[in-house]
């Protein structure tokens, strides 16, 4: 069959299925937007009751606690394969990856298995974090003194 | 409307995930390390609280706004009691999310099992 190059062109196009990339990006669209939809029902039910950083303090702790839910029986795992960074960078993303090696390094011990390990992704995104909040808090209190 | 703008920021702020995931050699504790500093600095700036009052949720669930969290109860500890709350500050308006995550995580490995992650 002989085709002109730009006809060849199109059907490579028709042929190939779409970019992974776009799908990805799809996915964590979705999923991560969701979650925070999720977060954005929790956080109005409990300002009827709360001021807004209460609110949002139990909206974390509500969200932490349901990503532990489904992380026990491997359902949050199995979406983020598919979600990648929607069920990564929202909190519940956080909080699995404390719950996950908790319950997965149970066999070496509640010391140097389970308390040692919830802290592997926890634990520099809490240092440098609070590196962060210290250097910005000293310039703050250096910016209101002079 | 407020549900609209949670869902479209927080998936945007997600999709910018994928993009490091999928163009960068950049692992999950990299990205949400980074992710919670890049929070503190956006919110240092003053760029961050316009984003959290407009899209709710869809700018506090994501890390950064675990990040947004640490400047802002570092600055409130400042105001309040000057220095040592350069110290308090953070982690104590973010206490309440890191003592969820940690005692759920141990009471949830009383009742899991391990298994394969397939």
């Amino acid at each position: 069959m002989n085709l002109p190059p730009k006809n060849y062109d199109e059907m490579v196009k028709r042929a190939n299925p779409p970019s992974p990339v776009l799908r990805d990006c799809l996915w964590a669209f979705f999923v991560g937007g969701s979650i925070c939809l999720l977060g954005e029902g929790l956080r109005q039910f409990y300002l009827m009751w709360y001021d807004k950083d209460l609110a949002g303090t139990l909206t974390s702790i509500s969200l932490v606690f349901l990503s532990a839910v489904v992380t026990v029986p491997g359902w949050y795992q199995k979406l983020a394969a598919k979600a990648g960074a929607g069920t990564l960078v929202p909190i519940t993303g956080f909080a699995n990856s404390v719950v996950s090696p908790a319950v997965e390094f149970k066999a070496e011990g509640w010391v140097t298995g389970v308390g040692s390990k919830i802290f592997t992704i926890a634990g520099p995104v809490l240092a440098f974090g609070t590196l962060a909040s210290w250097v910005w808090g000293l310039l703050y209190w250096a910016m209101n003194k002079f | 409307m407020n549900y609209v703008w949670a869902f479209v920021v927080g998936g945007l702020i997600c999709v910018f995930g994928q993009l490091l995931i999928d163009y960068t050699k950049l692992t999950p504790a990299r990205i949400l390390t980074g992710y919670v500093v890049g929070g503190v600095i956006l919110s240092a700036v003053g760029l961050y609280d316009p984003l959290a009052e407009f899209a709710g949720a869809g700018a506090s669930v994501p890390l950064l706004g675990f990040g947004h969290l640490l400047a802002q109860g570092v600055m409130k500890a400042v105001d309040e009691i000057g220095l040592p709350g350069v110290f308090t500050g953070g982690l104590t308006a973010a206490a309440g999310g890191i003592t969820a995550s940690l005692v759920f995580a141990l009471l949830a490995a009383l009742v899991g099992k391990s298994k394969d992650q397939n």
